[in-house]
């Protein structure tokens, strides 16, 4: 039987196990969402605006595994995926996304929305394709999955002129897949495998330094095996949260620009640096020149490009993070290991990271009167005893989320990473409700991040998706407005925010929930009213505007001198202000 | 230092644009760019010269090969290899200047392929230093214009064997 180009992909999606799309359309899609009309496996969530569909793919596809798909139209729908596409791309992250094109003949025309979306988009997928023939098509959508999900994941696209979605020709879905330049290496080389063991056996002072390569890769238990196994302390990327157990007691928390001192000084005074699934990202590794210097390197990723790129590796090993952890533990298994022995080896190197522990804990300064932003997110785990999905937006408050909310499992904090993307957290948010309908999903935001994705409150309402969302509001574009305090002598250009609009009436007006919480003392009714309410929550907590995130390696500095607490004023007319080391670094 | 890379690849639509996006996106240099066909009328074969430290071209290697398109990346520079540039050079000859240009062209085993009663145009291939060579020389007598294809080239036949073995060492 002959399908048309429409029936075509959604019998495609369904057999690629689809039971999501996230969407909105116009004129060269109507087919497709026309095909969608009657189609029972698949939900189509109609979002407000396609930058939020595609922000619902990646939480849907972070929280799940699965790919994320989303469909939009030509033109303006197109390019209102550019940041998404960017976002999951940084991130690694599996998308399908269909975009509509005008038809075939009129390309090139600068028909009425036509963008050349493939050429837009080149640089930020891992790979996209123009749909020329109906015949094509179902070949190129398991190519698409294919590519999207293996290898370092990341976003595909197709783009699917106008006529092709109504040609018709015979449709059978290729079961198998193989293209002849594409061959991702999945198992590690054994020999690299081998030396890596023996470093392990040798090493003093190691450290496991942890990214999203092992959240992608589900290789949380091959992670918490070696660790154990090994007895080495894991520190983890702000992607890579979750794939160690933030509570466990080999957790040194976060590294890097807002990490926690004893991980930037165990990786600063460490013998063996263990990366896996990382990727020596700049907010990682501060000044580079002074990063873990006097280490051997291991470096476990499945993408050749990230080993070698920004730092030395003396180990590299090239393959995916969960066979490789699987070999590097087996032949650990059957070496001279004894678990006793290494405890006793390596106690110095704890007892060291123990008096960092100590020396400098994670804090802030509790406050009677005003609400400290650190408390409520303290408070939120508490009462929900870390059993949530948390996804953030990006600033001060996101790293707040990460330093004190503590990750027991994968894929349970998605957060914009490499990209940073505000008003990344609310539509994630969304996806991840979406995959779990029973799960507790909350977006930790900030006043100005909200309000950059917030007409999709229109979505979450009518598509009953509960997320509890957290304004963390302190009034400012904060991490803006600390980096002003901090680098230029206090003028707040362009980050006081001001009056944001009533975030409890804005709640409201969309038909979901708001409540407010002004005080201390009112944080935790606030937290738990939300926790009962069987529909979306917006929790505007009132925070101290002028509270900073700590510890702090300026931009450009080296990781091991963090700054703890904000300077002191040189004199009354010369405010405190840090040198920045490099001013080449952004916030 | 200067490298020479080969690089096979599916012979598509924007195939040139990706490998040209991703110098550009990352700051790499391309000196010069050719792209041909092969045997195969699906693959094409481009060449490009490119440079910098070791780091910057293991980089651009890598990138090379990550690309979907990409089926084969060969950096001709670590090994012995043979590489030519053409290049057709119009130059201005009138009177006595005629005779010089013949001379010159007969000297380096060019042709002239077009002439006009004030001008010729020379053809000429070799590897680069040739080329200039000859340039430097007609300079002298006015060049209106000059093409030139950019440098391929290919590894000789021992040498290669040998970096198939390599690259097989590398990638475990
Ligand atoms: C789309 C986008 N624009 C600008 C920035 C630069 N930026 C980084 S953090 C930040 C402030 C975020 O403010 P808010 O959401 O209120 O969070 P806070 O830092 O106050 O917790 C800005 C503007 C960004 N990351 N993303
Ligand atoms: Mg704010």
């Amino acid at each position: 039987m002959k399908l048309t180009g429409s029936q075509i992909l959604i019998e495609s999606l369904k057999k690629e196990g689809v039971d999501t799309i996230f969407g909105l359309p116009g004129g060269v899609v109507l087919g497709i969402f026309d095909a969608l009309y009657h189609e029972k496996d698949i939900k189509v969530i109609l979002t407000r605006h396609e930058q939020g569909a595609m922000h619902m793919a990646e939480g849907y596809a972070k929280a799940t595994g699965k790919p994320g798909v989303a469909l939009v139209t030509s033109g303006p729908g197109a390019t209102n995926t550019v940041t998404g596409l960017t976002n999951a791309y940084m991130d690694s992250c599996p998308l399908v996304v269909i975009t509509g094109q005008v038809p075939s003949q009129m390309i090139g025309n600068d028909a009425f929305q036509e963008a050349d979306i493939v050429g837009i988009s080149r640089p930020c997928t891992k790979y996209n394709f123009l749909v020329k023939d109906v015949k094509d098509l179902a070949q190129i959508i398991k190519e698409a999955f294919y590519i999207a999900t293996t290898g370092r994941p990341g976003p595909v696209l197709i783009d699917l002129p106008k006529d092709v979605t109504f040609a018709k020709t015979d449709y059978k879905y290729p079961d198998k897949v193989s293209i002849r330049s594409y061959n991702p290496t999945v198992q590690g080389n054994k020999w690299q495998i081998k030396q890596a063991a023996l470093a392990i056996g040798k090493a003093k002072k190691p450290v496991l330094y942890v990214g999203g390569g092992v959240v992608l890769s589900n290789a949380h238990k091959e992670i918490s095996d070696l660790a154990e196994m090994t007895q080495i302390p894991v520190t983890m990327t702000l992607m890579g949260l979750g794939a160690f157990s933030g509570t466990h007691p080999l957790s040194l928390g976060m590294l890097g620009m807002h990490g926690l001192a004893c991980a930037n000084w165990a990786v600063h005074d460490c013998d063996l640096l263990i990366a896996v699934g990382a990727r020596f990202d700049d907010r990682v590794t501060g000044k580079v020149s002074e990063f873990a210097p006097n280490c051997e390197v291991i470096h476990i990723d499945i993408d050749p490009t990230s080993i070698r790129k920004n730092f030395k590796v003396d180990i590299p090993i090239v393959g995916d993070v969960r066979q490789v952890l699987k070999e590097l533990n087996e032949v650990l298994r059957n070496s001279f290991i004894e678990k006793g022995d290494l405890i006793e080896t390596r106690k110095p190197w704890f007892d060291q990271i123990e008096e960092w522990k100590r020396e400098k804990p994670l804090q802030f300064h509790q406050d009677t009167q005003i609400i400290k932003p650190q408390f409520v997110i303290q408070k939120i785990y508490e009462l929900t005893k870390g059993n949530a999905i948390v996804t953030t937006d990006v600033g001060q408050h996101q790293m707040w989320a990460a330093q004190y909310f503590k990750f027991n499992q994968s894929r349970t904090f998605l957060s914009s990473g490499g990209l940073g993307t505000m008003g990344y957290g609310f539509p994630a948010a969304l996806g991840a409700q979406a995959a779990f309908p029973q799960q507790l999903v909350i977006n930790i935001s900030g006043d100005g991040s909200i309000q950059m994705n917030i007409q999709e409150m229109a979505t979450a309402v009518i598509e009953n998706l509960p997320v509890k969302i957290a304004i963390l509001n302190n009034r400012y574009l904060g991490m803006v407005r600390q980096w002003q305090q901090l680098f230029y002598e206090q003028r707040y250009s362009s980050s006081y925010l001001d009056q944001s609009p009533d975030f409890v009436k804005l709640a409201e007006a969309y038909g979901a929930v708001g409540l407010r919480a002004t005080k201390p003392e009112e944080v935790e009714g606030v937290i738990l009213e939300a926790l009962k309410v069987k529909k979306p929550v917006i929790m505007d907590f009132l925070v101290d505007p002028n509270e900073n995130v700590y510890p702090m390696v300026p931009a450009g500095g080296a990781n091991h001198a963090m700054v703890f607490e904000d300077p002191k004023p040189v004199s009354e007319d010369k405010p405190a202000s840090m040198q920045s080391p490099d001013s080449i670094l952004t916030a | 230092m200067q490298r020479i890379i080969s690089i096979q690849v599916e012979n598509k639509f924007g195939v040139l644009s990706r490998v040209a996006g991703l110098f550009s996106g990352r700051g790499f240099n391309i000196e010069s760019l050719s792209v041909g066909m092969t045997t195969d009328p699906t693959m094409s074969q481009m060449t490009i010269v490119t440079d910098g430290d070791e780091r910057i071209i293991e980089q651009i290697v890598k990138q090379l090969n990550k690309l979907i398109d990409v089926i084969k990346v060969v950096d001709l520079t670590e090994n012995e290899f043979v590489e030519r540039e053409m290049a057709l050079i119009k130059v201005h000859a009138r009177g006595d200047d005629r005779a010089e240009a013949l001379r010159i062209t007969d000297i380096f085993r060019a042709r002239i392929i077009d002439s006009s009663p004030t001008t010729y145009t020379v053809e000429i291939s070799g590897e680069v230093k040739k080329i200039e060579a000859m340039i430097n020389l007609l300079r002298p007598l006015g060049i209106k214009e000059i093409v030139r294809t950019g440098r391929v080239a290919i590894a000789r036949e021992e040498a290669k064997m040998l970096v198939q073995k390599e690259k097989k060492v590398a990638e475990g």
